[in-house]
This record gives structure tokens, sequence and C-alpha cells, in this order.
């Protein structure tokens, strides 16, 4: 399979929008563009686990290559593996799921769709990417748009938001780019090639110095605790697709940054600081949901929770075992899903309620029962019902870090297990805040249930929580054999 | 043995009348939703009825020996070479009798409710939930694999959730359903780590094995697990202490019962079905599916279940005879039959002298089933024709509802154990059992049966007798008028009057062998006198209005209002959670996010800016001022070269 034909679908979209002036033209080039991009993810996996069977222990497929920039060794590298599959799918889910959102955007309409497309294709870029350079490059592709997007689209205090996030984001961005050049620069024969930097082994003094740089980096996209504070912020000013993408792909970029890179090309240094990583997440995991509980706002609670639920990603990552990566993967999507469906439901609701305040709703669920049902789906999701995503991620990542033995461990273990509960009483009160109880505010009496594209980007989304949720097995198969490298590089001297 | 697939059968029927009810359930089948999904849920009655025949007569044995048989496994989940989530169908003596309890109960609650809940604006909703709810739990009995009863376990308490917030515009139903929800949940992260702790000792989630590794004494897992401690307990000890913790929680025991009496805001089939009959004995299914381990590997761990036991058990009678609302009343009474079940596993031990309590325990569920959910469909009856849950707005109302009043009165006499009602055999059973290993546990239990009886009958006279005849006569032929309504009632009256009869011990025991029990006339005359004198207090007491009540509540005014009080247990929750979560943990927490993290942030940024604005006059383009800045700096490096040079 063609992998530039993932760059090249969301590349000429954009430019089409460009192109074009009707807004409803607009719309249908985008919403049909990210339909392509899923139905070529779909034939991506078939693809994949065809030549899979062939070539079982491969460690990139489809690798294209050409140069870029000869004089640096920069080339323009792409292949993939199930764990990065896994995230393209993602991503194309959530973009159309965005796209379908946004439809009743008025102001700007080809400007906001064009930056959402280019978010899209920065996005694929980074996980399609082999080169760190190119990496990089796109990396930088899916943050610059977010800024206008916060800025132009964007509630609230949207432009100090915009600000911190574009500024966080660069700073992260900043200290990634060391730690880029300092693989480059150790390298023996300096290349951006991450399949050759996986053969190397950088010396421990090199691996423990820039280590730091790399995961930090890529962190703050992840909201690594104590650099999470864009993420409240940020999304609970975006507008809904932005926020959709912020929360369900973005973070991915850091997570992935930090599994593919940071960890991958620095096992050592992932072994040496894995103890500070996991106390890290566990403040972020334990410390995101109490804060969470406190919340008022839909989408401030949103953006806390996703503090803590990204902190079961960064703790699988710390782990180090093969099945607590697995698992941290799994909740990469797991999240990416469920955030935006919740983002996009909050979304809705705020259309429709004009407020976003728990304790100003009530009783919602007599006038929508249709976006509530949604609403509440992605509240058990996000509390670990089995049947539904979360709960096959949490529970790998739980087996996974249960296999570290000692005390500090455990521990960790068990204060990431302690999660579920508070989640629990965070998500059933806004649910019970929001959705139940009588009407408490008769203005909403005549509102509406959700219209045609709103319920279709709900479905989308519901049908992937749904499908991993009952059987989690294909996507825990699909990132296994890359986890397998991962865990193994760990593993190994 | 019949083909696997007829035994998924089983629970998957109810799966797709909820995915059918849920999907389409509002537009398409509107008012046939009861009958579709009760159709269905005849066919899987039937089912199960025919496969746990076909188990205990037929294909269940191996010389002599009941065996556990896996019928059919599916991978749903891998983490590595060892462990994995196995969906399967595990067959065996208890969960052949559970998959029977359960998928009859809830018939019996499908057809009362096709007439109770008739004009319900949510109805298909209250089917799709009610089948969520059986395919939930007929999962959980049939797991075979730990994590498979963990997965319907969580479904299980979501569907008790969805059900007690039925009506989602009550304030009260949407509280009780919260706090039923998370009081389980926080019993849950017991159950979930002890499942981490069993499964790494024995490096399997598969039930069969894990039994296996973690009772033989020359496997590796065992040993490691018992010389292993943590503050001086083994490893294997938390495990199951913590599982347990699972098991006590969604069993309402003692401290984690407080969520049972407010889940009577559901519906009242509801009540009956689930905080009843099937899903609050979950726990004692628990501990009884992992039975084995507790008694060979943690036998230190039945004493904390028989201690809970006889604690929930004697505290739950004595709350009840205080509260006046009659499902409250009830709610609390199954927690003191469930605290019979949970004591009686916690007296048996390993071995085939030891283990009447485990076959009693399950006596006990199977016909408590029965005389329970009986109890509940006569409340809604009752609650019904009154329009209350208060005992004080009933009475005298036998001739309005004669049947109902018949089959109370049946289900009152089985669970005070009077002969020849149900209760009775499997009382005395669990009398016998706990005469065996403990003394002070027998007195207790049956202090604690004497009580029973009293509160069940303070509940039948307050309800039937006590006011003159025929004030509520105008609702006379409204009622009980549904054939549908009734027959639930007559079929489990008669499960109560007959289900005692059978010899129970002979399929049901912890090895698989089948235990002799004997009718001990020591342990038959003295429950039944205890019970017939708790009968003839509360005759004494309630039959007429008297002021004799009045008197008595005054004599004992410190214990009555503790116990009316619920012995002040949910006061102290809501201080736990309010005053010390809430406002010491979580609002600290939100605060020092916003004001120290996010506030050394903004202060980096500041200081940026104004550090910026400061040195920005330097840039100022004056070729002057350069030159002085250029011959400063000359100098001062001149001076450091000079000077500072060594």
């Amino acid at each position: 399979m063609n992998l530039t034909a993932l760059l090249v679908i969301p590349l000429l979209t954009a430019l089409t929008i460009l192109l074009l002036r009707r807004h409803h033209l607009v719309k249908w080039t985008a919403l049909i563009g990210s339909i392509i991009q899923c139905l070529l993810c779909f034939v991506l996996v078939a693809a994949f686990r065809k030549e899979q069977i062939t070539s079982p222990s491969d460690f990139m497929y489809f690798i294209q290559q050409f140069d870029w920039l000869p004089a640096w060794n920069i080339s323009y590298k792409l292949g993939v593996d199930g764990i990065s599959i896994a995230m393209i799918m993602l991503t194309a889910f959530v973009v159309l799921a965005g796209v379908l959102v946004s439809w009743n955007i008025e102001k700007m309409t080809r400007e906001f769709y064009f930056l959402l497309i280019l978010l899209s294709l920065g996005a694929h870029g980074f996980f399609l990417s082999l080169d760190l350079f190119m990496q990089f490059f796109f990396l930088e592709i899916a943050v610059i748009p977010k800024y206008l997007l916060i800025g132009i689209w964007g509630s609230g205090k949207k432009e100090y938001s915009a600000n911190k996030l574009a500024l966080m984001l660069m700073g992260g961005s900043a200290l990634v780019l060391v730690g880029i050049l300092a693989l480059y620069f150790s390298s023996p024969d300096k290349t951006f090639d991450i399949v050759r930097l996986s053969e190397i082994h950088f010396s421990t003094r090199t691996q423990r110095i820039f280590f730091p740089f790399l995961f930090v980096g890529f962190g703050i996209f992840t909201a690594l605790f104590p650099f999470h504070t864009w993420v409240p912020d940020g999304h609970s000013s975006a507008p809904t697709a932005g926020s959709m993408f912020l929360a369900g792909i973005s973070m991915k970029l850091g997570s992935y940054g930090c599994l593919r890179v940071a960890t991958f090309l620095m096992p050592e240094a992932a072994r040496q600081y894995s103890p500070t990583i996991i106390v890290l997440s566990c403040i972020a995991i334990l410390y995101g949901a109490f804060a969470t509980m406190m919340q008022k706002d839909l989408k401030y609670m949103n953006a806390y929770s996703s503090i803590s639920h990204c902190g079961f990603i960064l703790l699988g990552i710390g782990m180090l075992t093969r099945t607590a990566i697995i698992g941290s993967v799994m909740q990469m999507v797991s999240h990416g899903l469920m955030t935006a469906l919740f983002f996009a439901v909050i979304g809705m609701i705020y259309d429709r309620t004009h407020t976003r305040m728990i304790n100003e709703m009530g009783g919602l669920m007599k006038m929508m029962p249709m976006i509530s049902t949604a609403f509440f789906i992605a509240g058990l999701c996000s509390l670990g019902l089995p049947g539904l995503s979360g709960f096959a991620a949490e529970i790998t990542v739980f087996i996974g870090s249960w296999q570290r033995t000692g005390l500090f461990y455990r521990t960790a273990t068990i204060i990431a297990c302690m999660s579920i509960v508070v989640t629990a009483v965070y998500i059933l009160r806004a649910i019970s805040q929001t959705l139940m109880g009588p009407l408490k505010n008769p203005a909403f009496g005549n509102i509406k249930d959700a219209n045609w594209n709103e319920r279709l980007a709900a479905v989308v989304l519901i049908a992937g929580i749904v499908l991993i949720g009952m059987a989690p097995y294909w996507l825990s198969e699909l990132v296994r054999g890359g986890a397998d490298i991962i865990a193994g590089r760990l593993m190994s001297k | 043995m019949p083909n696997s697939l007829y035994i998924a059968c089983i629970p998957l029927l109810p799966l797709v009348s909820f995915a059918l009810l849920g999907l389409f359930g509002t537009r398409v089948f509107k008012n046939l939703s009861g009958l579709l999904a009760t159709v269905l849920l005849v066919v899987s009655t039937i089912l199960a009825i025919w496969v746990a025949y076909n188990y205990f007569f037929h294909f269940g044995q191996a010389n002599g020996i009941y065996q556990r048989i896996i019928a059919g496994q599916v991978t749903w989940l891998r983490f590595s070479s060892e462990l994995s989530i196995d969906m399967g169908l595990m067959l065996d003596p208890i969960s052949c009798m559970m998959i029977v309890v359960v998928s009859f109960i809830s018939l019996m609650v499908h057809i009362y409710s096709l007439s109770y809940m008739k004009g319900e604006e949510r109805y298909p909703t209250y089917y799709a939930f009610l089948s969520l709810f059986t395919f939930s739990m007929l999962g959980l009995v049939l797991s075979s694999n730990m994590f498979q009863i963990y997965i319907f376990w969580e479904l299980v308490g979501v569907s008790s959730y969805l059900l007690i917030g039925y009506y989602y515009d009550r304030p009260g139903a949407v509280k009780a359903s919260q706090k039923a929800f998370i009081v389980t949940r926080f019993a849950d992260l017991g159950f979930l780590i002890g499942i981490l702790v069993l499964s790494f000792y024995s490096n399997t989630l598969d039930f069969n094995t894990l039994i296996e590794r973690l009772t033989n004494p020359a496997s590796p897992g065992l040993k490691t697990a018992l010389a292993s401690s943590f503050l001086g307990i083994s490893a294997i000890t938390w495990g199951s202490v913590l599982v347990f913790m699972g098991g006590a929680g969604k069993s309402a025991m003692f401290p984690l019962h407080i969520w049972l009496p407010d889940a009577m805001e559901g519906p009242t089939p509801v009540s009956a079905l689930i905080h009843a009959a099937t899903m609050v004995v979950a726990g004692v299914y628990l501990v009884a599916r992992l039975f084995p381990v507790f008694s060979i590997s943690a036998p230190a761990s039945l004493d904390l279940v028989t201690f809970v036991g006889v604690l929930s058990a004697l505290l739950a009678a004595l709350i009840a005879c205080t509260q006046t609302d009659i499902k409250r009343v009830l709610a609390y009474s199954t927690m003191s039959q469930i605290g019979f079940m949970m004591f009686s596993l916690g007296v048996a031990r390993h071995g085939h002298e030891e283990q009447l309590g485990y076959s009693a325990s399950m006596f006990h569920l199977f016909t408590h089933a029965f005389f329970k959910a009986l109890l509940f469909l006569c409340a809604g009856i009752i609650i019904h024709l009154v329009h209350s849950n208060e005992m004080n707005d009933m009475g005298g109302i036998r001739k309005n509802l004669p049947v109902t009043h018949i089959c109370f009165l049946i289900a009152c006499l089985a669970i005070s154990g009077i002969p020849p009602f149900a209760g009775f055999f499997s009382k005395e059973e669990i009398l016998q059992a706990s005469w065996q290993r403990n003394k002070v546990v027998f007195w207790i239990a049956l202090t604690t049966s004497g009580i029973t009886a009293f509160y069940m009958f303070r509940l039948y006279f307050k309800i039937f007798w006590h006011k003159p005849l025929g004030h509520q006569a105008s609702h006379a032929d409204t009622a009980e008028g549904d054939t549908m309504i009734r027959l639930p009632l007559v079929i489990l009256a008669i499960g109560s009057l007959l289900t005692g009869f059978i010899p129970f011990g002979r399929f049901v025991s912890a090895d698989g062998t089948p235990v002799h029990t004997d009718l001990n006339l020591i342990f038959s005359v003295g429950p039944v006198l205890v019970g017939l004198a708790g009968i003839f207090l509360a005759r004494w007491l309630y039959l007429n209005k008297n002021d004799a009540p009045e008197k008595i509540k005054n004599g004992t005014r410190a214990l009555y209002t503790a116990a009316y009080h619920k012995f002040y247990i949910d006061e102290i929750y809501v201080f736990i959670t309010r005053r010390i979560i809430f406002n010491l943990v979580g609002k600290p927490a939100a605060w020092f996010d916003r004001n120290v993290v996010d506030g050394l942030v903004n202060t980096t940024g500041n200081t940026t800016q104004i550090v910026s604005k400061k040195i920005k006059g330097l840039q100022s383009g004056k070729v002057q001022e350069y030159a002085i800045y250029f011959l400063l700096g000359a100098g001062g490096l001149a001076l450091l070269f000079i000077y500072g040079w060594k």
C-alpha cells in the first residue's frame, strides 16, 4: 500500500477548500475528503494484516523513502506498524466527526475547514513519518493552526488561551528539537532515520542528558504533570471541533512521541527515569481526577479528566512492560474517541442551552434524549464500563503495571486503580446534574434534539468506542507487534 | 452434554432483546416491547432449566463427583501468553443452580411488569434495561474467568444503576442510583486489586487453573503467595480479602450496605429482581466460586467473612424493626438474610465433614430468591393500592387483596423459618453448620432469626390487620386486577412452599460430593420456637391498634433511636465524603492547580514580558548609545582579562 496516499488526500482536500467559494461546497469537500481518508484507513488495516502474515517480525511495513535534503541526511520516509496504524485510524475518525460537528459554523467557514484539514494532515504526517526531522515538521503543522482556531473561532478568554497553548506547545517543540538534534549529532552517520537510530546504542551519558528533553517536550503535549495547565484553558476556549482535535489527537501526538522517539530510541534512560515518569503520571491520574471533581464548567471538567486519563497512557509507557505498553496505546485510541465524543456532545449542548455551567442545566434528558444518550455513553466509557473501550485499555495498563514487582510499582498501580472510583464520582455527578432531575430552566423547554450531522458524528465515535469495547482483541493484536519490538528493546541491555 | 451454542443462548437471548429494544424500542416495538423481552426470556429460561437438569442428572457427574465443565470459550483480550480474558461458559453445581434462579425470577418479574409497568412513558427502555440486567447476571454466573466475572459484575452494577434511576426526574431516585453505583464501585476497587494479586501468583485468570494452582501446596505460585506477606498477612489472604470486599459491596454487607435501602427508589419489580433475589447475592456467589482458595489457602479470610456476615445479619434485623417504609424493611431483611448466607459460607471449611455451611448457604440463596421476590412483588401491589410506601398508611387491607394476602403470609412464614415452608429447611442447615464451628455465631444467628420473624410479622400485621377492614375499599377492584400480576405471585408462593423439600446437599456442595443432611431435632425445634415467639410478639403488639409498641419504644429509647437512624452509618459516610474527600482533597487539588501550578506558568509568561519591556530600550538605534555600551563592554572585558585571568 502506498502510504503517501494518506497524506495526499488531506492535502488535496485542504487545497480544494481554499479554491472554493460556496460554503456548502466547502463542507461537502471536507466531508468527502475525510470519508475517503477513513476508507483508506480500512484498506490500510486490511493490507497490514495480510502483510503481517507473510512477514510477521518486520519492524516497519510499507516503507517509502526519497531523499529530501541529502546534504543533511534528511529524507522523506514513511512507514507504519500496528501502533501508528491505530493512531492513524483514530485521527481519521476524529477528524470525520469533527467535520460533521462543525457543520453549522458560519464565521469564515472556508478558513475554518482549511485549518481543520491542515491539522489532520499534520497529525497523519506525524504518525506516518520515520524521519525525525520530517516528524518534527509535521508536529509543527499540527500546532500552529490550533492557535488560529482558538483565537478566531474560540470562546471565553480565547486570546489568553490561544497564547498559552501556542507558547507551551512551542516550548515543548523546542525541547523536542534539542533532543532530536542531539540524537542526530550523536549518531555515527548523522541520521534522522528512526529505523537507523534504533540500531544504535547511544552512550549512557547522552541518553541521560537528552531523554528528559524529548520526554518532557512530548510530555507537554500529552499533559504531563506539571506541564498540563494549557489543557483546561486551551480545551475550553477552543471551538468544538478544535477541542475534539486537541484532546482526541493532539495529546496523542505527544504520547506517541514519548513512546516512539523518547522511550524507544533511548531505552536505557527510559529505564532510569521510569520511576520519575511513574510518579508524575500517578500524580496526574489521581490529582487530575480530584481536580475534575470540583469543576463547574463541563469543558473544564472534561479537560481535567483528560489529564487524568492521559496519565494512564504515560503510566503504561513508564512501566515499560509489554502489556503496559499495549494498554497505553489502547488507552490512546480509547481516550481519543471518548474525549472527542465528550467534547462533541458538550458542544451540542452548548449550542442549545448557551451555557456550559453544570449547575445551570438539569433535566436535559427529557428534551434531548439522543444527545443525552451519547453523553451517557461517553461518561460510561470514561468511568471504564466494560463493553466500552475505556475498560479494555485501563485493565491492560493495570495488568501490565502489576507485572512490575516491588512495593513502589505496586503502590503506583494501586494509586492508579483508585482513580476508577473518583472517576465514577465526577462522571455520575455531571450526568445527574445535567441530564437528570426535573427540567431546571424552563427556557430549555423547547430545545431540539440532535440533527443529522450531529447524530452522524456521534454515531461514528460511538461505533469506534463500542467496537473496541466489545471486541478489544483485534486492537490489542494490532498493536502487539509494535509493542513487542519496543518492549524488547527496553528489556534487553 | 448439550451443544454449547444452546448454553450460550441462555445469556445471549436477553442481550438480543436489549439490543433490539435499546435501538428500536421507542419507535418500532413500543407497547410490544414487554412481550418481546418476555418471549425471549421464556426461551432462555427453558434452556436454563434444561441445561441444569441435564447437568445434575446426566453429564455433570464423573465418579459420583460433580465436575466443573467449561462449555466453550472465546478469547476476548490477551495480555500475555498466560494471562488472557476468555469469555467462557462454566457449568458446575452452583452456576447451574444460579442460571435457573436468575432466569426464572427474572421471568416472573418480566411477566409481572407486563401489567404493573403498563402505561409508563419509558416502557421499552424499562424492558431494555431489565434485559441488560438479565444478560449481565447470567453472564456473571456462567463466568469461567476472573476478569469475565468482573466485567459482568460491572455490567450488573450499571444496569442496577440505570434501573434505580429509572424515574430520572425524581431527585431521590437519581441520588440513590448514584450512591449505589459509587459505593459498589469503591468495593470493586478492592475486587480489582484482589484479582491482580491472585492472578499474579497463579499466573492465570482462568478459574479452574487459578483454583488448581492456588490450592495445590506443591505449586510454586502458592508457595510464593504464602511466603510473601504485607503487614504480616500473606499475599493470598490479602487477595481473598480484597475479592471479598468486592463481594461485600455488591451484597450490601456491613459497612458497605448503605446503598441498598436507598436503592428501593427504583420500580418495585426491579427491587424484587435485582435488590432482593439475584444481584445482591452475587457477592455470596463470588465467595462460593472461589471457596477452595478461601478455605484451603486463606482460612483466615473466612473468619472475616463470618464476622461480616453475622454482624450484617444482626444489625440489619435490628434496623428493620424500626423502619416504617415497607420496601426499606424488606431491604434490610434482604441484607440480613444475605448475612446468613455469608456467615454460613464463612463457617464452612475444606473437607467433606465441614462443608455443610457451603451447601446450606447456597440452599438459603436458592429458597430466599423465591420468598423474597414474592415479598417484593406483593409489596408492589400493596403500594399500588394505597399509593404510599408507609406502613402507617396501610392496615386492614386483607379483604381488598386476598391473593396477595395469602402469598405475603406464605412468604413471611418462609422467611421466619416455620415448617414446612422453604426458609425452614435452609435456615436449619445454616444453624447446624454454625453450631459445628462457632457457638457464638450460632446464638447470634438464632436470636436474629427470632428478630426476623418479629419484624416480618410486624410488617404483615400492620399491612393486613391493625386497622378496621375495608377503609381502602374504593380501590378494591383495580389493585389485583390482572391475571398477569397474580400469576407470578402464585408461582413464587408455590416455590416458597416446595423448594425446601429439594435434597439440596445431594447436588450442591463444595467438593462436588453429596452432603447428607438429616433433620436434626435440636436444630429444628429451637429456631421454630424462636420464630413462633417472634410471631406471637408481633401479633400481640400489632394485630390491633394499642399503645404497647409506643411503650416499648419509650422503654428502649437509646437502642430504638440508634436503630431508627440506621446506627448513623450514613452520617459517617457523608462526613467522610463531604468533609474529608471533597473539602480536604478535591477543593485543595483544584485550587492548587489553578493557583500554584498554573500560577507558575503565568508568572513565567509575565516575567518574560516584564523583562523584555525593561530591556527593549537597549535597542534604541542610536549610535552614540551603542558606542557607550561597546566601550563599557570592552572595558569590562579588559578588566576581566587583566585581573580575573589567573
